[in-house]
């Protein structure tokens, strides 16, 4: 059984020129996307993970056609040797899970494809917790979806809970640590936290965070450095910020995300991590 | 006319066999038929079933045809609707009221509803054969418990056929006894003074007041039963054939040295094929019945943490069960899982990996997946060479901390729909209800969210706490294939919740009156008390061979084990394709079809009977003929109209299995509810008169001599022992996991009888019209509480006090509290009936919306409103209150149209030397908006003045259920 956090693998994804153009958004035209700015922040992220963290990272070539390409975690879920392929829900962002298919597969990873035409899922709605999963049943994953991923990781309690008012489960809710789950202050995130208690047999802290584009963070537990946390920077979320910094034990590593965070991307959103040495 | 009764007995034979745990209630029927035309019926139950057979559905065809009082089902279903509109035709136009009287809703629903139940029925007819099979099968049960009458203990049979023979064999000199199961029935008392001395005593005085002279001694018999362990091996005991099931389980545990019993059971196929866990506080042959003595072996309650059992063995067994979940594919595991698991029982049976000793594919003679692949096979093997140096303990320790985190461990499915109809699996476990669709779970109940779990037919309702995210309580149900699912799952839940959080086992509810459904308690030692005695153990770890998971596979293979597997591979497959689910329900389904069948046969029967009987039931009889339209189930009773009123509840239950869909159920649910009132007036008028009553009842029958039908038989015993006979009720029950049972009484009512018009069109009135006054009118549902019928009483009292008159202010009606200001009852209005000379109206509401009852999302509850009206005529009153008189003969006759249920009581008594006649009818309409139930009132009345032109009509109630719209649903 895979513990939460431990990853030895991850696969990235470029940043393509029509991103700033092309790129979903849940909130109209808001400001324009800085696609260097946003390279710059994608390289920093990337390079905390292989150079810091000592990831053996796969980057994909960022696909023109593909605006929302780089937000990776979508496309597929990967747990315990096993890679389950997502169908997105936005339709144009289906054709992203082909070259993230191939490039896992190569892997090693045992891969599960959905078929049923009816199912959406976005790896965004996905949250494992080392225990179980919980599926944000949101505008981009159905419950249909869901019951394909509990049929695919069969050891795992596999929990459906509701999103609204965020794109993604994870916009506001992720792992923090082993158990401890780091989610936003607003209602909803707080409403979903407790459904999800409710769901669960097992019990988890939470780490509650002012803002809840904050609290899409990144845990690892790298053997050599223990906790690891990626984070917001005090500079997007001092308040946010705080709160990470009062957890003990933990490498903290601020990541700046200032610009995908304009078309919905988080921290969480550019990787797929995971554990190959299963 | 004997063929007829000895279908009847098989009819409730056959019911028995396919309600399992009603046993207490019914198997003790043929006990009292003390008399000769019982003899009789034994002996036509006894013929070839060949001769048999065809004559009892000659008789179900021409009863139907002649007494035209009974259509079949579908032709009920065609033309009732058409029917019941002509008879408003003739409805007096005085007793119209205002339309918002009789406003009902109309929904789609119930037309879809319609269909199914038609196409329901036509499958029913095709069932005669499954039918002939049973009630062989009863048959010879019954003679083998004639043969049970010698004292002597008689050394083993070997074999059962051996033994059904030498039953046939002396067959003719036993007829001469009178008793066929007398003996059994005696065992069964006795088991029900354990639960209820006092009510088991009752019965028995009656009982042996009845016993024949002739009665021979019986000797203590042995049946050979099958044990299938978890390893694949075999035991076979000899059991008492009485013996409770703890016995035959103690004999298990104590033949595998196992002292951690607590967490096991011992399970069996039903007829039907699911598997029931066997009751160790129930007599066996109760629970199985007719099936074979054959039992598996199984862990019953998983250790969330196993490494807190004390002895390796009771690991080992864990670990078989699971290893046996898995293959079944009960337990589903990832791949990685599989092989970690297998690697750890490779190690636990065969200890380090030997390069000599474990060529390759020794990893394929042992079973570990479902679907084992050599790429499995590989990593189970890579995976078994790590696990050098562990001890077959160890190995089997490891093997459980990895299973037990696997999500669905000591996960009992149950296949259920929910109030939408989706297919979905509830799933119990130790800390609570899971529900899932197909795999994913869609919301989980943790044990102390549960405030009550109940189940009314086929129908299985939780009600959960205010929480953090619903601030009202609610009640969430769902469906499951057929009432004995229903009532399984409520079981598991009420083993599991009290095994696991409850520090010691509830007791069982005490006996009241008033007690609906079954008394099932877990009574069992709980989690923590077995961890308490578990700890005390002091032996030396016991030896124990590892058998080969070779034997077990095969043995899964084989019959009486395999059929575990295929469940285990049906629940499965069924998460992923809902058709295995269909063809289990279907087959339930089917098997309940046939008991519908004979028993309306029986009830055809019935009046031929008692054709000579009273006069006023020939007029009865004319009448119903008269009503062509009306299928009809007769009843009599030998002592008194309490038990009358329990056969009709008891019969009712059967009939409910016949009717899988939901239209029929709800005509049933009112039915119910109609009966329900009936049993609170009972109550009452015990608790008024008890010295005259319980003289009354155990006084042993006069008139009645004749014929007494066992399935009357079975309610009369229930009625004397009231709590026993429905402990077991196949009906409902419910379960306060908080045990806080007094909580909310109140509510809990109101909700219940929300619940029990969910789906429900329209539910209107039921008309009582009494010959002789009943004292008090009955508003309410009652669930079991005696306050509340102290309240009923007072209510009743205050009715008289107050003699108002017709538009009444509801709030005289005595009972303020069950008013809900939300919504006022409206006033009705009408002309006063030439017929009926009223003297009082009384309006009563009871089951408003109680505003925190409103159900989640998930389950829309259809709300009602209820309402009932008494008319009543001032003579009687005062005088029938307090004495009730000699009870001399009492009968109960129901009929069912398609939208009206009529149960007529006719009670005759003595008192003071004058006889009294009273009767009492109570109808049930069910309807849409185009009926005109002022008109069915008027006309059930004008039929009521015609049947019996010589008695008067005191007694009008009305009581009325409508569901409210869709505002009051919020």
């Amino acid at each position: 059984m895979a513990g939460a956090g431990v990853y030895s693998h991850a696969l990235v994804r470029g940043i393509p020129e029509s991103l700033a153009g092309g790129a979903l958004r849940r909130s109209g035209e808001g400001s324009g996307v800085d696609t260097a700015r946003a390279r710059e922040e994608h390289r920093l992220y990337v390079k905390a993970l292989r150079v810091q963290l000592g990831l053996v990272v796969t980057e994909l070539p960022a696909d023109e056609a593909l605006p929302d390409c780089v937000f990776v975690e979508d496309a597929a879920v990967v747990c315990g040797g096993t890679a389950l392929i997502a169908r997105p829900g936005a339709p144009s962002r289906r054709g992203e899970v082909t070259a993230i298919k191939k490039v896992l597969s190569d892997l090693g990873l045992k891969i599960v494809e959905m078929t049923d035409e009816t199912a959406t899922l976005d790896g965004g709605d996905i949250l494992f917790t080392g225990k179980e999963f919980f599926v944000g049943l949101s505008e981009r994953t159905n419950q249909r979806g869901a019951e394909i991923l509990a049929n695919v990781f069969k050891d795992y309690a596999v929990s459906k809970v509701s999103v609204s008012g965020a794109l993604h489960l994870k916009s506001f809710c992720t792992m923090a640590g082993p158990e401890l789950i780091a989610i936003g202050s607003s209602d909803q995130a707080q409403k979903t936290l407790m459904n999800m208690q409710e769901m669960s047999e097992h019990r988890y802290e939470k780490l509650t965070l002012p803002d809840d584009m904050a609290a899409n963070c990144v845990y690892l537990n790298i053997p050599t450095k223990g906790h690891v946390l990626l984070h917001r920077t005090a500079e997007e979320f001092p308040d946010s910020a705080k709160e990470f910094g009062k957890l003990k034990d933990y490498l903290l590593i601020p990541v700046c995300n200032t610009e995908l965070a304009k078309v919905d991307g988080g921290l969480t959103c550019c990787s797929i991590l995971f554990n190959k040495a299963v | 006319m004997t063929t007829e009764v000895g279908s009847a007995i098989q009819v409730n034979e056959e019911s028995k066999g396919t309600e399992p745990d009603d046993s207490e209630a019914s198997n003790p029927d043929k006990t009292s038929n003390g008399n000769e035309e019982a003899e009789k019926e034994i002996q036509e139950d006894e013929q070839p079933e060949s001769t048999t057979q065809p004559l009892k559905e000659q008789e179900f065809n021409s009863s139907i045809s002649d007494a035209s009082t009974q259509s079949t089902p579908s032709s009920s279903d065609k033309k009732d609707p058409t029917g019941g509109k002509g008879l408003f035709r003739f409805l007096p136009g005085w007793l119209k009221k205002p339309k918002s009287m009789s406003q009902v809703e109309t929904t789609e629903e119930k037309e879809a509803e319609e269909d199914i139940q038609t196409k329901d029925r036509n499958s029913e007819d095709e069932q005669p054969e499954l039918m002939k099979s049973t009630s062989e099968n009863e048959v010879v049960k019954g003679m083998e418990t004639e043969e049970s009458k010698t004292d002597e203990i008689v050394e083993q049979y070997s074999l059962n056929s051996a033994e059904l023979q030498t039953d046939k064999a002396k067959k003719p000199e036993e007829s001469l006894e009178k008793d066929a199961d007398m003996d059994n029935e005696e065992v069964v008392l006795d088991e029900k003074k354990d639960e209820n001395s006092k009510d088991g005593e009752v019965w028995k005085d009656e009982d042996a007041s009845k016993k024949s002279p002739l009665k021979i001694p019986k000797k203590i018999k042995f049946m050979q039963s099958k044990v299938f362990m978890l390893d694949g091996s075999e035991f076979t005991y000899e059991i008492e054939k009485h013996a409770k099931g703890q016995i035959m389980l103690d004999k298990v545990c104590e033949q595998i040295n196992l002292l951690e019993k607590d967490y096991f059971g011992l399970t069996f196929r039903d007829a039907t094929g699911e598997k029931n866990w066997l009751d160790p506080a129930k007599e066996i042959k109760k629970q199985i019945r007719s099936c074979a003595w054959h039992f598996n072996f199984n862990v019953k309650f998983y250790p969330p943490d196993p490494s807190q059992l004390t002895e390796d063995i009771t690991r080992y067994y864990l670990c078989l069960q699971l290893r046996q979940d898995i293959v079944s594919g009960r337990l589903p595991c990832s791949f990685v899982t599989h092989a970690l698991l297998g690697s750890c029982a490779l190690q636990a049976e065969l200890g380090d990996y030997d390069a000599n000793e474990h060529k390759a594919g020794y990893v394929t003679e042992l079973q570990f997946s479902p679907n084992q692949t050599k790429e499995l096979e590989e990593k189970i093997s890579e995976l078994h060479k790590t696990h050098r140096g562990l001890t077959p303990a160890q190995a089997d320790a490891q093997f459980l901390e990895n299973a037990k985190m696997l999500s669905m461990y000591g996960v009992d499915l149950h296949h259920a729909k929910d109030s939408e109809g989706v297919d979905i699996m509830l799933g119990v476990c130790a800390n609570g209800l899971l529900i899932y669709k197909d795999r994913l779970r869609i919301n989980r109940f943790a044990w102390p969210k549960i405030l009550k779990i109940s189940y009314k037919r086929s129908n299985f309702y939780i009600k959960i706490r205010p929480g953090e995210i619903e601030q009202f309580e609610s009640t969430i149900g769902f469906k499951l294939p057929n009432h004995r699912a229903a009532k399984r799952l409520w079981k598991v839940c009420v083993e599991h919740h009290t095994f696991f959080r409850l520090l010691s086992p509830e007791q069982t509810p005490k006996s009241k009156f008033m007690t609906l459904g079954s008394k099932f308690r877990y009574s069992g030692r709980t989690q923590a008390q077995t961890r308490e005695a578990s700890i005390l153990i002091d032996r030396p770890a016991p030896f124990f061979e590892r058998t080969s998971s070779k034997r077990m596979s095969r043995s899964l293979d084989g019959v009486p084990a395999g059929g575990i597997n295929e469940v285990g591979l049906q629940q499965e497959s069924s998460c992923l394709s809902s058709t295995a689910d269909g063809v289990k329900t279907e087959a339930d389904a089917l098997a309940i079809k046939d008991i519908t069948t004979s028993l309306k046969a029986s009830q055809l029967e019935m009046p031929v009977e008692t054709k000579d009987r009273d006069k006023t039931q020939e007029d009865l009889l004319k009448h119903q003929a008269s009503i062509s339209e009306l299928k009809r189930s007769f009843m009599e009773s030998t002592s008194e109209t309490r038990p009358n009123e329990w056969e009709n509840r008891l019969t009712k239950p059967l009939l409910l299995q016949t009717e899988g869909t939901s239209d029929e159920n709800q005509k049933s649910e009112m039915e119910e509810q109609a009966e329900v009132i009936v049993e609170e007036a009972i109550v009452i008028e015990e608790v008024k008169s008890a010295p005259g009553h319980s003289k009354v009842k155990l006084e042993s029958p006069v008139e009645n001599s004749s014929i007494v039908p066992p399935v009357e038989l079975a309610a009369k015993e229930s009625n004397v022992s009231s709590s026993d006979s429905r402990s077991d009720s196949e009906e409902e029950a419910e379960y306060h996991p908080q045990t806080k049972e007094g909580e909310n009484v109140k509510r809990d009512q109101n909700e219940c009888k929300t619940l029990t018009t969910v789906a429900m069109d329209s539910e209107i009135s039921v008309t009582d019209i009494e010959e002789v006054h009943f004292p008090v009118t009955v508003v309410h549902k009652m669930q079991d509480v005696l306050e509340e019928d102290l309240q009923e009483m007072q209510n009743g009292k205050l009715q008289e006090a107050k003699q108002e008159h017709e538009d009444i202010n509801p709030k005289l009606n005595g009972d303020v509290s069950f008013i809900d200001s939300d919504a006022m009852p409206e006033v009705v209005c009408y002309a006063e009936p030439p017929v009926v000379k009223t003297e009082m109206v009384t309006i009563s509401d009871t089951v408003s919306p109680d505003k925190t009852e409103i159900a989640t999302k998930e389950v829309p509850i259809v709300q009602t409103e209820t309402k009932t009206i008494t008319y009543e005529a001032a003579q009687g009153d005062g005088s029938g209150d307090n004495d009730p008189g000699v009870l001399m003969s009492a009968q109960t006759i129901t009929s069912e149209s398609f939208c009206q249920t009529m149960t007529t009581q006719i009670t005759k008594t003595v008192k003071g030397g004058v006889s009294e006649t009273r009767i009492e009818k109570r109808i049930v309409i069910t309807g849409d908006t185009d009926i005109d139930h002022d008109q069915a009132l008027a006309q059930a009345i004008k039929e009521a003045k015609e049947q019996h032109p010589d008695m008067s009509v005191t007694r009008v109630v009305v009581h009325k259920e409508t569901e409210l719209t869709e505002d009051g649903d919020e």
